[in-house]
């Protein structure tokens, strides 16, 4: 990717994040000019540089923008998702530390655009260092006149809040979120209604991942055309991804959607442990995604539709390298136990499933499984798929379908060879 | 849902009598409150348990539940349901130093489990269980977020990151000894940059 087209040239920390740095870097330029833009040409120009959240849904930001009510005079709210927590994803964390005004300028302009003149930050409870860092960079906000009454002289009002999470993974769901933001248990809502009509505290809401909101202000700025000029047809833009695991230079790193997997691997975090040829599996979208060997790994692009046409996701872009030495029915054990610590508790098929998932992978794990359990096991995924009100099932499914679809060959060779010893 | 035994409401003979915010607490979350449609008073509670928790060294008291509750007129239970659904409120003592390591897939390919059976070996701890004189805690945690960095421990509020069983000890016994330690990556990067 080239240099100028860089996002967050800050991602590593390596400058001034504080607003000084910041502005020096071209944020917060000409701000009074874009919040005079008009609301709908803001949401437009979302729309036509085809962003999608970089949450893990992929969802049109634009249109979930456009979703928004628009009567004027009544309460809208916009919050920002900054629960980051699925396995393999760190990225966020590095946005609200080193890029914090990104943030904080991408939250008035979206604001601005759906009609909300108050901003929860929803935070998760262990980045207690971070959010002092983005706490630090709203109150120079508000010092320098870029937030609270009449913005820049305009008759624009805009509050920013930090609210802290307290470990709870499910919180990154977004009914959740605003379950928890209401004082509640996070346990997800049926929808409909959807957050755009009946959200937080009763009132329309908008929930953006972080990334996504970041990413606002320098497209408003350089124009829609210039976003979708990076990455491929559908899958527009750079994306920030995280390569952690077996490579031998663990790193973040901001592409353009549709890079090859092989290439970010090799060129950025220094290539597998052991060499390319020692590569097992990747899961490439955090660990909600399924798990592609390495046969699937040669040539798969890094992108929402083409990982989807691999029986993948791109989810957040959390690159998960397991290599030959790596049990891989380990790995996705630990998985297991991660959905089974973090379903709240609310539907039965992801209540009870996950903590079925867990023990019989803990019995994989330790060879104790008979062939019928196996059968058994991918036939229970599927009862826990699409039977629950948020897609905490879901994730905690495809892990093991990944896993059953490409090694289970090896996993009835391992039981086989335990019957005949 | 959370199985730390951290979480399992503490007896009768340490709960601490009486629980206050102190002038400082008081004061932040008079302004908490205010963050929040008034009408929506349980929105304070995730805010307040969390500063309540801090000014108990770790941990929330029955009696911080109770007062929490009072300070926000909100039923106890309310209060009591939060503090048990979310994972990072302890509602028995911690360690002075409350360890907390990530074992996650992520961290786990890199070696998280030494990570553990360190801190098991070091202090005869298992589990959810806190040394003698009070110093060290123990306990395991799903992904902290920081993956690139793995594997990650995390003590009080700081992260300490791309661990290995030297830093790690050195780490501990820098605490131990009330020396200043480094926060962040414990090798030579400032961030979640390739290392050349």
């Amino acid at each position: 990717m080239k240099k100028e087209n860089i996002i967050f040239s800050n991602l590593y920390g390596k400058h001034d994040e504080s607003i000084k740095g910041a502005i020096k870097r071209g944020d917060w330029k000409d701000i009074k000019k874009i919040l005079k833009l008009n609301k709908q040409d803001l949401i437009n120009k979302i729309k036509d540089s085809g962003l999608r959240g970089r949450g893990g849904a992929g969802f049109s930001t634009g249109m979930k923008w456009d979703f928004m009510p628009k009567i004027s005079g009544r309460q809208h709210y916009l919050v920002i998702n900054a629960d980051e927590g699925e396995p393999g994803t760190c990225k966020d964390r590095d946005i609200i530390r080193n890029e914090p005004h990104k943030l904080v300028e991408g939250c008035l302009i979206s604001g601005y655009a759906i009609g909300a003149d108050k901003c929860y930050i929803y935070i998760r409870g262990e980045f207690y260092n971070e959010a002092k860092i983005l706490q630090k960079a709203i109150d120079d906000a508000y010092e320098r006149g870029f937030l609270g009454k009449n913005i820049q002289g305009l008759k624009i009002n805009f509050d920013i809040y930090i609210h802290y999470g307290s470990g709870a993974y499910v919180c990154g769901e977004e009914t959740a979120l605003i379950e928890s933001l209401e004082g509640k248990k996070g346990q997800p809502r049926l929808k409909p209604p959807f957050p755009a009509n009946v959200g937080v505290f009763g009132k329309p809401t908008t929930v953006n991942n972080v990334e996504t909101i970041a990413v606002v202000p320098t497209i408003i700025r350089r124009g829609p055309e210039w976003f979708s000029s990076l990455g491929r047809k559908n899958n527009t833009g750079s994306k920030i991804f995280c390569i952690s695991g077996n490579v031998n230079r663990p790193c973040n790193v901001e592409e353009e959607l549709g890079v090859p997997l092989k290439y970010l691997v090799q060129k950025y975090a220094g290539d597998v442990i052991g060499g390319w040829d020692n590569l097992l599996a990747i899961i490439p979208g955090g660990s909600s995604v399924p798990l592609l060997p390495k046969s699937e790994c040669e040539n798969v692009l890094m992108d929402f539709d083409s990982l989807k046409n691999a029986g993948s996701g791109l989810g957040t872009g959390g690159i998960i390298v397991m290599n030959k030495q790596t049990d891989v029915v380990s790995a996705i054990a630990r998985l297991a136990e991660f959905y089974k610590h973090e379903s709240c508790g609310q539907c039965t098929p992801c209540r009870e499933g996950t903590g079925w998932l867990m023990r019989v992978m803990k019995r994989l794990e330790n060879n104790e499984c008979t062939f019928e359990e196996v059968q058994m096991l991918e036939e229970v995924t599927h009862q826990i798929e699409g039977h629950t009100i948020c897609a905490l099932g879901d994730a905690a499914a495809w892990p093991i379908q990944g896993l059953l679809k490409h090694f289970k060959r090896d996993i009835l060779k391992r039981i086989q060879k335990k019957n005949v010893a | 849902m959370s199985t730390s035994k951290f979480k399992i409401i503490a007896e009768e003979t340490i709960q601490p009598l009486a629980f206050n915010f102190n002038s400082e607490n008081l004061a932040r979350a008079k302004k908490i409150i205010k963050m929040y449609p008034s009408n929506f008073k349980e929105s304070s509670i995730m805010p307040l348990l969390s500063i309540a928790q801090s000014q108990n060294h770790g941990w929330l008291p029955k009696k911080a539940i109770e007062y929490v509750s009072n300070f926000i007129e909100v039923p106890e239970i309310k209060v009591l349901e939060i503090a048990t659904f979310y994972s990072m409120y302890n509602l028995s003592p911690v360690g002075k130093f409350h360890i907390e390591v990530c074992t996650t897939t992520p961290c786990m390919l890199r070696g998280s489990d030494s990570m553990i059976d360190l801190c098991k070996k070091k202090f005869g701890l298992k589990i959810g269980e806190i040394t003698e004189d009070g110093l060290f805690s123990l306990g395991r945690v799903e992904c902290l977020g920081a993956c690139v960095n793995a594997p990650v421990v995390k003590i009080n509020e700081n992260y300490y990151e791309d661990l290995d069983s030297e830093s790690l000890n050195k780490l501990l016994d820098s605490l131990k000894m009330n020396k200043k330690v480094k926060v962040g990556p414990q090798s030579k990067r400032k961030g979640s940059e390739p290392v050349k």
